[in-house]
Formats: structure tokens, sequence, C-alpha cells
């Protein structure tokens, strides 16, 4: 640590950080525009103008930028100092020059960084008596408001849309003051994290489109500390609402997670919850063949459920990877873990189950986004991340410049001198490899590349740790580029002081991810400490639904079969997207009768006999488990509105219904999660994922509103003027109204970032123990999966080369970041920007079959008739073709499989 | 007339009226005081607003009667009780015609000295079965405001006493046929006056109400009817004390022949009534320390030199 | 002791004044133009909403008594869907004409709102809009605003200068 001296009072300070951020972490309210913890400084703003002195006889000093000043021991300066406090009032002037009378309709005003700095510098009058200059506003697709009169020309937008994100159709154009950051020609933002821009934008050119079109100010939306529930990276989120509905997602940060940025996927799927399907009563159908369906009362669909489980001879339950933990759990409790499936198909079972026994086995335990930021060379092992796992991607994105900074000069510039930096690593990448079958959004970055079927990405993966530890076995009939390929890979992350390896299910491949372990272990074995593996999986809570060691659907589909089980209860899951509709079918019709519970409207409620509202994210209390084993709370925004409940709540009242268990038992979450602990050791962790329900702050709840909270006696008068009780919650120490602790509350109970004077996110500085470090108190969640688990070698089944067969194709899923989710998928903004359904063919092959792009291809898929028009993909391999997985209305699950086309 | 008869009807009388002028004068105060202060007081409810007595009345008795749960609950009921009773009984002793007096006592002034001292009770308990703590210093204040005035009061009467030679009321006044004794004893009414005012703690000596600081001193707790006898019992005291200057320094019923004796002397009662509105209009209540200082440093010595001074003068006057 | 005995005479002189109770039914009592009675919502000189769901007035409320959402038409002109005031709260502060920066919210010279149910207490903008633009003339937010609506496109405010084209380098 350094000591610095701050207007006569010396600090202790960090030496890798600049004045700027020292003095935010110190508490120092210092007024900044270009600068970002996440993106550094460039000096372009002069808005954190200080005064610095050489020592302790200078009196005159000079004014500095504080962000471009590093922290060294005996450093003396002044915030306060007048001609400085000036500087900052006049830079602030000149930027409002230009900017127009626009707060009241602006959709960042009262969380706008621009007005927090102008009051914090003092200016409030307009003294430039001129035209204020206009620019045209561009239509930047179904994400993202475009109202450049408000721009300040702090460039953080191009900075981080370019040189942060990757994209490239985001610019600064013109010159002087009419520098003008849009694209070339209106058009959708291509990058999936342009939802970015609106919290990084300190001002309002760029805002929330889903948010304008139900706006709400950010002191009147009642938010709660959120997970996003579109993948499984678990991205910590902050879910706003307002009169029962969800108004927006903002980031939640978390040091080893999202940092400061999610993907446009979890920011704008949200809307899904206010879809019109969402199902808000229960319901009866009286005939499952016929489409007829009743709205019930809660205690008549009981009735009904009492009838059904009276008349079983035996119940299964389904779960799902995008049901929370504990209504997992609840359902497994509910039927007996023999009969207890986690909701996938065999050939996705195994490969979690592959994925898990890789995480519990990897040296260190699963590795973290944060890992992936600081890698120096990666190796992905049949994953696209940009659409399976965006934020992911984002932050491999990262770790590319990590080996160029290493080398000689690069370590000794401070890493927050952006510029700087930026101009020594120049177009030079660290080695990241990825095998994929198609080409990926990543590929611009790669040093290489091997697109194959799946099990020759797992022979490559296999060839890799070989040649990093010849004890690790040979892969056989590897052709010359592969193995070339693997002795570069092999090479590189042998060099590399923080190799790591992604891999996951996406290709539903056990052999890739065995492929993996061996890599991370034969690195481990050679010496490489830093080594890591980060596992990747499909849905929010695909780990914490493998950890309940369900059977497949086909297990079930036995149970039914042979009359053990007549009887289905159906958490969350459609299971039309999960094995082809004629094999969902058979096992619909074979049960006799079935209980389903969804916050969505699905083809599998449209068939089940009783459907009961669960609740969504937003309605909900519950843990999902992420990628890296992390037990994460989410707590609900909303009281549950109409007779939604939460799914774990519902098979509670169904257990106490049937007197399967005691009523009661399962009303309270900690109830839940103590049950949980106490049946799987494993898990127990989950409940200290955040503060139980009686966790409090002085005797305090800890408030859901801000303190400035509108309405409050007027939101519900037109019903009665007679305002009623405000809901209460027993599940969390959240509290639904604005009072409770007004102080910091755990960081898993954050619920909006606000500090005095700091009305936008950038708040956050003030929640962080240091600028850019952990959140106070510690980052939330619990790891499940320690590091030190039982170091066996993993298996060693090398798959064999994929024969060539000129008569069948192999189809293997792809993923697209807008469509391949179930849940974002349904939210209107996203829809727009799903792709057509499409099946992608490699050239050579579309010539073999006559085809050209766009012509309708038909191919049987087992029993599976799939038609789509054909994408050409240069990049795939002959033999292969891309079907993508999940797209609403139009899934082809179960892939990989042979597929032949038909004429 | 049977005298037994006699003595019913005045106490009757007496009663009636008595109960009635404590009702009107709810009317009468707010009226005056609004009139004293440009307004026009209530004028809505009936003739000349006048059934505003009755409203009144009737919110009164149709209010929550709460007792608190925290309140001594035998002494919190009994304390309003004991205001009217003494107030009530105080009256028995005053002459308001020729023989017309519920009870012609050669002690009468002594009578009235101690009943007016036994009302006292009431503040005090009631402020001390409140158990809250406004209640309670407003109790104390009245506690300690009669205690200081209480003395000065019988002096102040002794030299009236000594020019009439009597006790007895009727033959006070009778001894006033020549010259109301308000002359001779000015100081001696002054003084009485203020007394009086402080006994019945009326405007400006309301400190154990004192609404600016005590929210309402020892009924504070107090609602619907038990409050409601407070406030009778107050202008029933007023009345008193109204009465007691007429008889003592304003010769009682004297008056022209041509009016009946009564008349005249519910007259010159109410005359004093709406002066005591007056005041309460116009002067502003003292503090605590000031008044006990003035009662204890002024006015005591003062009565006792008027009685001394009135003695010597009748003994000279004797010689 | 005098001066007791002064104020004694002069307030029994007021006896004799003027009356200053004014007989409120069947007298009306004067009104300043700047009196703080019941709420409205008023519209610009072109007869459009001025109200543009900025929230600000329901967050200067102390009372928290304004109730609104906010929501778009087809040319970006932002309104409130709905706008409810519960006057049975209100204290008639007037903090929520203060806070309004487009002279929409105001509060006009009448108190004679008494209800016998309080549910009738509660206004929706229907009962709150008026046709006219109540105590301040002449002022439409959206001409010194800088964003483009229908029938105002950029550049066309006042004080603005026309849009600059961004693929222009001259300067």
């Amino acid at each position: 640590m350094a000591t610095i001296t701050i207007d006569g009072q010396s600090y202790e300070a960090d030496p890798s950080a600049n004045l700027l951020q020292a003095a935010l972490t110190l508490g120092f309210d210092l007024p900044y525009f270009c600068w970002h913890p996440a993106l550094g400084s460039v000096g372009a703003c002069r808005q954190c103008a200080v005064r610095q002195y050489r020592d302790e006889e200078d009196t005159t000093g000079q004014i500095v930028m504080a962000c471009m000043v590093p922290v060294a021991d005996g450093l003396r300066c002044s915030i306060v100092e007048p001609e400085a406090a000036e500087f900052r009032a006049e830079v602030i002037e000149w930027l409002m020059s230009n900017h127009p009378h626009d707060c009241p309709v602006c959709d960042e005003g009262g969380e706008c960084h621009l007005q927090d700095m102008t009051v914090m510098t003092g200016h409030c009058k307009r003294r430039f008596r001129f035209p204020k200059r206009t620019f045209r506003n561009q239509y930047l697709g179904p994400f993202i408001n475009h109202e450049m009169n408000r721009c300040i020309q702090c460039y953080r937008c191009v900075r981080f849309y370019g040189d942060y994100a990757g994209g490239s159709d985001l610019v600064a154009m013109a010159a002087h003051n009419h520098v003008y950051f849009g694209r070339h020609e209106e058009g959708i933002l291509e990058n999936e994290f342009s939802g970015n821009l609106v919290e990084i934008c300190p001002t309002g050119v760029f805002t929330d489109k889903t948010l304008k079109h139900h706006y709400s100010r950010k002191w009147d939306m009642v938010s709660s500390p959120s997970v996003c529930s579109h993948c499984a990276v678990g991205c910590n989120t902050i879910a706003s609402t307002r009169y029962g509905s969800v108004r927006r997602i903002l980031n939640r940060y978390h040091h080893d997670i999202n940092g400061y940025f999610l993907c446009d996927r979890g920011r704008f799927g949200y809307t899904f919850t206010d879809a019109a399907d969402r199902l808000r009563r229960p319901l009866l159908h009286p005939d499952r063949e016929r489409d007829v369906e009743t709205v019930a009362e809660p205690a008549e669909a009981m009735k009904r459920i009492r009838e059904i489980f009276s008349e079983a001879t035996g119940v299964a339950g389904i779960g799902s990877p995008r049901a929370s933990l504990e209504s997992n759990y609840a359902l497994r409790n509910l039927v007996g873990s023999g009969r207890f499936s986690s909701g996938l198909p065999r050939i996705e079972h195994d490969a979690t189950t592959a994925l898990l026994e890789a995480m519990r086995n990897a040296p260190d335990g699963p590795g973290s986004l944060r890992d992936a930021e600081r890698a120096d060379a990666v190796l992905i092992l049949g994953e696209d991340p940009n659409n399976t796992a965006p934020r992911l991607a984002l932050a491999l994105r990262q770790s590319v410049r990590n080996e160029p900074i290493r080398a000689d000069a690069g370590s000794r510039i401070p890493r927050w001198h952006d510029r700087a930096i930026r101009d020594f690593v120049q177009d030079r990448k660290g080695p990241l490899f990825i095998a994929w079958p198609a080409s990926t959004r990543l590929d611009d970055l790669a040093a290489g590349t091997h697109r194959a079927a799946p099990d020759e990405i797992a022979r490559l993966g296999f060839a890799v740790a070989h040649a990093i530890d010849p004890q690790s076995p040979a892969v056989t009939d590897l052709d010359d580029s592969a193995s070339d390929l693997a002795s570069r890979i092999a090479r590189a992350l042998k060099e590399a002081d923080r190799p790591m390896v992604v891999s996951g299910t996406a290709l539903r491949s056990p052999a890739i991810i065995a492929a993996a372990a061996a890599t991370v272990h034969a690195l481990r074995r050679t010496g490489s400490g830093g080594s890591s593996f980060l596992a990747v999986a499909p849905e929010a809570n695909t780990i914490g639904d493998a950890m309940l060691e369900g059977a497949p659907l086909e297990t079930l589909e036995q149970q039914l079969e042979s009359g053990e089980v007549d009887t289905l209860v159906i958490l969350e899951n459609d299971i039309y997207r999960r094995l082809p509709a004629p094999a969902t079918d058979r096992i619909i019709s074979k049960a006799r009768r079935i209980i389903a519970l969804d916050s969505i409207a699905t083809a599998t409620t449209n068939r089940a006999d009783v459907v009961l509202p669960a609740g969504s994210f937003a309605e909900s209390d519950g843990t999902f488990v992420n990628h890296e084993g992390r037990a994460q709370r989410f707590f609900q925004p909303l009281p549950p509105a109409g007779d939604v409940l939460e799914a774990w709540r519902w098979i509670g009242r169904i257990a106490a219904e049937t007197g399967t268990s005691k009523q009661n038992e399962w009303d309270r979450l900690d109830r839940v999660l103590t049950a949980l602990a106490r049946d799987c050791p494993e898990l127990a962790p989950a409940r200290d994922a955040a503060p139980d329900a009686a966790f409090r702050a002085n005797g305090q709840r800890f408030p859901r509103a801000p303190r400035r909270f509108s309405g409050r006696t007027s939101i519900l008068s037109h019903l009665s003027v007679h305002e009623p009780k405000p809901p209460e919650d027993s599940d969390s120490p959240l509290s639904f109204t604005m009072e409770g602790h007004s102080g910091q509350p755990p960081a898993a109970l954050v619920s909006h970032y606000w500090s005095p004077g700091w009305n936008s996110s950038q708040a956050l500085n003030k929640f962080q123990s240091e600028v850019a470090g952990p959140a106070r108190g510690g980052d939330p969640g619990a790891r499940l999966i320690p590091g030190n688990g039982p170091n066996e070698r993993p298996s060693t089944a090398i798959p064999a080369p994929v024969p060539d067969d000129d008569q069948t194709l192999l189809a293997v899923p792809c993923y697209e970041v807008f469509g391949s989710d179930e849940l974002s998928a349904r939210a209107p903004a996203v829809a727009e920007r799903i792709p057509k359904p499409y099946v992608a063919l490699a050239p050579t092959d579309a010539e073999h079959h006559g085809l050209d792009s766009g012509d309708s291809l038909n191919l049987l898929i087992g029993e599976l008739r799939v038609s789509a028009p054909v994408r050409l993909d240069p990049k795939l391999p002959p033999g292969l073709c891309g079907i993508p997985a999940g797209m609403p209305g139009w899934s082809v699950p179960h892939l990989p499989a042979r597929a032949s086309v038909v004429t | 007339m049977n005298p037994t008869l006699q003595t019913l009807a005045v106490t009757l009388g007496i009663l009636f009226t008595l109960l009635h002028v404590a009702a009107v004068l709810i009317w009468v105060e707010r009226r005056l005081l609004a009139l004293l202060q440009d307004r026009l007081g209530p004028n809505r409810a009936g003739p000349l607003g006048l059934f505003i007595i009755v409203a009144d009345v009737i919110k009164i008795f149709t209010k929550e009667d709460w007792i608190p749960p925290f309140a001594d609950r035998p002494l919190y009921v009994i304390a309003p009780a004991i205001i009217l009773l003494t107030a009530l009984v105080g009256f028995t002793i005053v002459p308001v015609g020729p023989g017309m007096v519920v009870l012609d006592l050669n002690i009468g002034i002594l009578f009235f000295l101690a009943f007016s001292s036994l009302g006292i009770y009431s503040t005090v308990l009631a402020g001390w079965a409140s158990n809250s703590k406004y209640a309670l210093i407003g109790g104390l204040r009245m506690a300690a405001q009669m205690f200081s005035y209480e003395v000065f009061m019988g002096l102040s009467l002794m030299g009236v006493v000594i020019l009439a030679g009597s006790l007895n009321l009727s033959e006070i006044v009778e001894a006033q046929r020549g010259m109301w004794f308000v002359l001779p004893q000015f100081l001696g009414f002054v003084i009485f006056l203020l007394a009086g005012l402080a006994e019945t703690h009326r405007l400006p000596f309301d400190l154990p109400e004192a609404e600016s600081e005590l929210v309402a001193g020892f009924h504070t707790e107090y609602s619907s009817m038990k409050f409601g006898i407070f406030f009778v019992g107050e202008y029933i005291g007023l009345t008193l004390i109204a009465a007691m200057i007429v008889t003592l320094f304003f010769g009682g019923w004297l008056g022209p022949a041509w009016i009946p004796a009564p008349l005249v002397f519910c007259f010159k009662t109410f005359a004093f009534i709406l002066f005591f509105i007056l005041m309460r209009a116009a002067i502003p209540r003292p503090r605590f320390d000031q008044m006990l200082s003035w009662g204890w440093k002024y006015l005591l010595p003062l009565a006792l030199i008027n009685l001394i001074a009135t003695g010597a003068l009748v003994l000279i006057r004797a010689d | 002791m005098l001066s007791l005995i002064k104020s004694l005479w002069l307030v029994f002189l007021h006896l004799f004044r003027k009356r200053f109770t004014i007989q409120y039914p069947e007298e009306k009592a004067y009104l300043a133009p700047r009196y703080r009675g019941r709420i409205i919502l008023s519209r610009d000189p072109d007869g459009g909403e001025r109200c543009v769901a900025c929230y600000l007035c329901a967050a200067a409320c102390p009372v928290e008594c304004i109730a609104l959402d906010a929501t778009e038409d087809e040319n970006g002109r932002r309104y409130p869907d709905f706008f409810r005031i519960n006057f049975s709260r209100c204290i008639y502060c007037g903090y929520c004409e203060e806070a309004c920066p487009t002279y929409a919210i105001q509060l006009v010279p009448d108190f004679e709102m008494a209800e016998y149910n309080r549910q009738n207490m509660v206004y929706e903008k229907e009962d709150l809009l008026i046709d006219g633009e109540g105590k301040y003339h002449g002022y439409n937010y959206y001409k010194v605003a800088g964003i483009a609506i229908g029938g105002k496109d950029k550049g066309e405010g006042e004080n603005e200068s026309s849009p600059i084209d961004p693929k222009d380098l001259m300067p």
C-alpha cells in the first residue's frame, strides 16, 4: 500500500490503481465521465481534475487529471482546491452548452451520471446563448433507443462496444463538436452486449427501449436482487418492477461472475413475465385429447389433484433445469428419489452427468468468469460461448489481451491505462483455440480453430492432453492438421501462467467433456499450477438439477410402460423441447393423469389434466446453481398476483393435500432449504447463498423500494381508498415497501445502487470494498463444488474417428443467443432478433444434394421430419449439418443424430 | 308557606337555574369570546346558534367513554364527581334573595371556604389517577396553586366579616344596605377576585390545564361525560365565585325595590361572569413561578395589611 | 397592572368592531389567483396534453398521493396512461406544481371538493385534465426540449440549429 495525501489528510491507497480510483475507493466524490472501472482511463473528458503538488513545500502545484495519475507513495493532491473545482465546473458547463432541455422526457433522468456530476460540480445555469447543436437519431433495433442530442462525447460507448465487446458497427463519426456516435447506416446493433450501452452511457443517448415502452423512474421501481434465468452463467441482476409488472433488468455487480456487464438476452429477455401466454390461474383439462380448458379456483384444482393422487398407482415427477433448486427438490421429495427424473433426455442427461463429474474432479473446482477473464491461454472444446453462455464470450474476449500484455514492456504499463495498453497490444492476440463444428463469433480472436464432428473434437482434446503429458493415452489415426493443431494448443497451454479449458454440454458429448478434463489434469500433472476447467451448461439450473441425481426421461418412460407409474407431475418443463414429438406423445399418452406446473403455457401444459400457475423469477424466491456450481439466491421483486405461487410452494401444498407431508411443512423457503440440506449434504451450502428470512439489520428488514418511492397512497386508491396493508414476505429479509434499514445490505440483498449524490448505477463504487473489487462484505453465493475434489484420473475412452458416410448427414445442434433459450424467446424484443429456422450446410454438401442457399431442405432425423431453408456455412465441415436448438415453434430436440436427406 | 316546602322550592330553583346556567354558559362563553375577537361565534345551530348547547350535550354523551387501561380506576371515576359536588354544595349558603337560601348557616363563609378547598381534591385526584405525565403535572400545579391562594382568600374576606360583624351571608348582605362593601373593602375585593379565579382555575390562571403546555392538564385522559362533568363543574365554580363576589362586595340581592330580589342577584352575578369571560379574552396566562410569587409576596401581605387596617379602623371608630 | 386594565378595556371595545367572519356558503370568500386548491392538468397552447409523465410531481409529493404510469403515442410523445390523485390524502402543498417542468400540473383557486364518500375523492386523469392552459399561458415544453415528436423535427425547437450531417468533416 502507498501513502497518499488528499487535502492534507493521509490515506493508504493501492499503488496499482490510479488516483481517481483511489479517491473513489476512499469515499471522495470526484466527478468523472470517460473513466470506467472496467474500461480503464483515457483522460479524455477532463472532468476528474485535481491539483497535484510535488512535495510539502510546493503550494502552487498543477492541475492534473486524476484518472491518469498513478498512485505512488508520497503523492500529494487536493480535490477541494478552488481552481481545480472551478475547472471541473467549467468543463461541465461546456458539456452542457449543447445538452438539450430533455430531462423530463429522458429515460436516464433521475439516474443520470451527467445529472449527478452537474450537481456535484455546482453548475446550474446555461450562460451560452447560442443555438444548440442537434443530431438525427438512428433506429438501433428493438433493444436500444438512440437520442444523440444528449451526447457529451465521452467516447465510452465506442470504447465499450468496439474495444471491449468487439462490435464493429458502432463508431464515432464527424469531427469537433459534431462528433456522432452511431452506425454508418441505420439498423440493428449486432453485438449481443449492446444492452450495456444503457449503463455505460453517462447520459441518455443510449437507453433501454423495452423500458421505454412501460417507463418508470428508478426511484419508483420496487426491485429485488435476482439471478438471470436465461443461461447457466447466473449473472446477478436487479429486477425492477412497477404496478405489478417487471419493467427492466439491471446489472448487479458480482466480482467473480458478471462484473459490470450483462448480455442482451439477460437484459431484455425479462418481458416474457408479462407475455400473453403467462399462466396466472389454475387450469383444468377435463378432456386431454380435445383441447378444452376451464379456469379453476385453487381449491378446486387441489381437489382434483387429491382425486388424481388417490387413484394413482404410482406418481413420478419430472424436474427441470430451468426450475429452482427448491422446486426440483420439493418435487423429488413428493414423488421419492426413485421416481424423480431430471427432466432431460438420456443424451443430455449423460452429458450433464459427465460435466458434473468433471467439475467435481477439476483440481481447483470449476472456474469462474473472472478466471476466464484472467486466463492467458484458452482452449474451447465443443462450446459456442457467444450463443450458449454469452457473458463468458465477453470474458474470453478480454483474455486474449493477457498474453501480449504479459510480454516484456506491457507488464510495466498500469492495467488501467487503457489507451497505452491498447497501443502497446495493437492487434496481437493471446492463444485462444476453438473447437466447434461451425463458425463462432469468437473466430476473429482465435489463434486456431478446429471445425469437426463432436467425436473429432473429443479426439482433438485427447490429443492435446497427450501432447501435454505423454502419460495420457495417445490418439491414433489423427490427421495431420489436427495433430499439428493439437501440438500448437499444447504448447500454448503449457507456456501460459493461467491456462483454461472451456467445455460443456452443447454437443451432448461426454467424450468432449472427458477430453477437456483430461487436458486439465495433464496440465496439472506437468506443473501448470494455474490451470482451470470452466464448465458450460445450457440452462439456469442445469447443474443444480443434475446434483439432485434424477433419472433421464427414458427411464420414466420404462416406468410408465411397466405400469409402476401412471401419473406424472411435470415441473416447469416442456418435454416437447426435450424429446422428438412422437416420443413425447408416447409418454404423455401412457400417463393416465398429468399435473403440470409452469409459469408459461407450453405444448406440455396444454396436455396436462391440471395446470398450476407457477411463478417466474419475478414472482419466486429460489436458488439457481450456475455453471461453476455456485448456488445463488434470487428474490421476487413482486408479490405473486392472481393464483400464482412459487412451484415449490405449490408442491408443498400438494404434499400437504395428499398427505405425503405435514401441513405447512413447506410453506417457507428456509424450511425447504433446511430439508434440502438434511437430504443432500452436497447441496447444504446452498442455504448460505443468502441470509435467511430472519436476518435483520438493527431489527429492520431491507427495503425493496427506494426511499423516494412515490404514489404509495394512490397506487391502489382506485380500487379502494382505504389503503391495504403492504404484502409481507415470509421467505426473505426484504420488505416490499421503502421502510426498513437505510444502510447498505449484504451483497446478496442489494436491490438498488444508490448513494447520496450518486443516483446513477455508478453509485456501485460505494458498494464495493474497493473500486472494481469484490462487493462489501464479500460476493454473494455459495460454491457447492470445492476445489479439493477426488483427483482421480478422468475417463480415457477415446472415441473412434467418425466414419465417412455419403448417405447421411450428422445433424449437430447449433445455438442462437436469441432463440435457443426458451423463456427469453417469448419476450417480444428478443423475439424480433430470433433468426428464421434454417439448416446450416457445408457448400460441398449442398452442391452434392443440388441445393442452394435458401432452398428448402427436408431431413429425416430418427422418426422426426424436419424441413427448413438451407443456410450455407463455408466453415462447416462436409458431412455435418447444423440445426438451431430450441427455436420457438420449431424445436428439433435430441441432437446430434444421423439425418438422411429426403427428396 | 311551610318552611320545608320553601326550602325545597329554593333548593330546586337554585339547582335548576345553576345547571341551566352551566349549560347556557357553553354558548355564552363561545359567543362572547368570538365577539371580543371580531368573530361571530356559534351562530348556525338554531336561533342565535343556541342549539349548539344541545348539540354539545349530545356530542359529549355519545362520545366513547374511555378509561385508560393504565389509570387508577376508582379514583379516576370519582374525581369528576367531586368537583361538581363541592361546587353545588358551596351554593347552599348563597342567599339569592331575602330568606331565599338553602342553608342559612351562621358560619356561611367558613362553609364556603371549606367546600371550595375540597374541590381541589377533584383535580389533584384526576391528575394522579390518570397516570399520565401531563395530567400529573396539571394536578401538582393545581395543588400548589390552591395551597398558595387559599391562604389569603380567607384573609381577604375577613375585612368584610369585621365590617358586617357576622359570618352569615344573609346578614352580610343586609349589612350592605348603606354601602356596598366593595368601597371600604376594595383591596379585599381585588384580592378575593384573583383568589377566586385561581380557585376555579379559570383563565388567566388556568395553569393546571394550560393547553399550550400540558395538552389539557389534569383532564387530558378524560373523555365523554366525565370530561363533561369537569366542564360543568368549572362553570358552576365560576358562577359560585361570581355569586360570592356579589354577595360579599356588591350588596347581594339588594337593588331597586321594583325588581324582584333574585333577579337583581342573578343580574349582578351574570355581570361578573361576563367580566370573567372578558378577562379570559384579554389577559395572558402568567408563568407558574410568577403566579406563585405574586400570591406569596404581594397578595398575602396585602390581604394581611387590609385585615389589620380594617380592624384598626373599626376599633378606632368603635372608640 | 395598569396595562392589564388597559388591555381589558381595549378588548372590551372589540365587542363593537366590524366582524371578520365571512358567512361562507351564503357569502363567498375571495380566492387569490395563486390560491392552492384543486389540482388540474392543463394543455399546451396547441391543445396537446402538457403532462409528459416525468414522475417528478409524484416524487415531490410528501404524502405520496399522486400515481401515474407513462406511455407513448406513435410519434414518441410521452403522456400519462393514467394519472391519479388521491385527494383524500392531498395536503395542497403545491410541491407538485413546483416540481412540474412543463406547467402541466397546477393548483387552482377552488377548494369546494368535499364528498360524503371518501372513494369519490380519488380523481383520475379525466377528472383532472382541463381544456385550457390554466395559470401559465403560452408555454409548450416540446418547443424547448431536444427530442423530436410528431409535428416537430430535430432542429425545429426554440434556440436549436438544424441537424448535423455526421458524414461531413467540414468545420
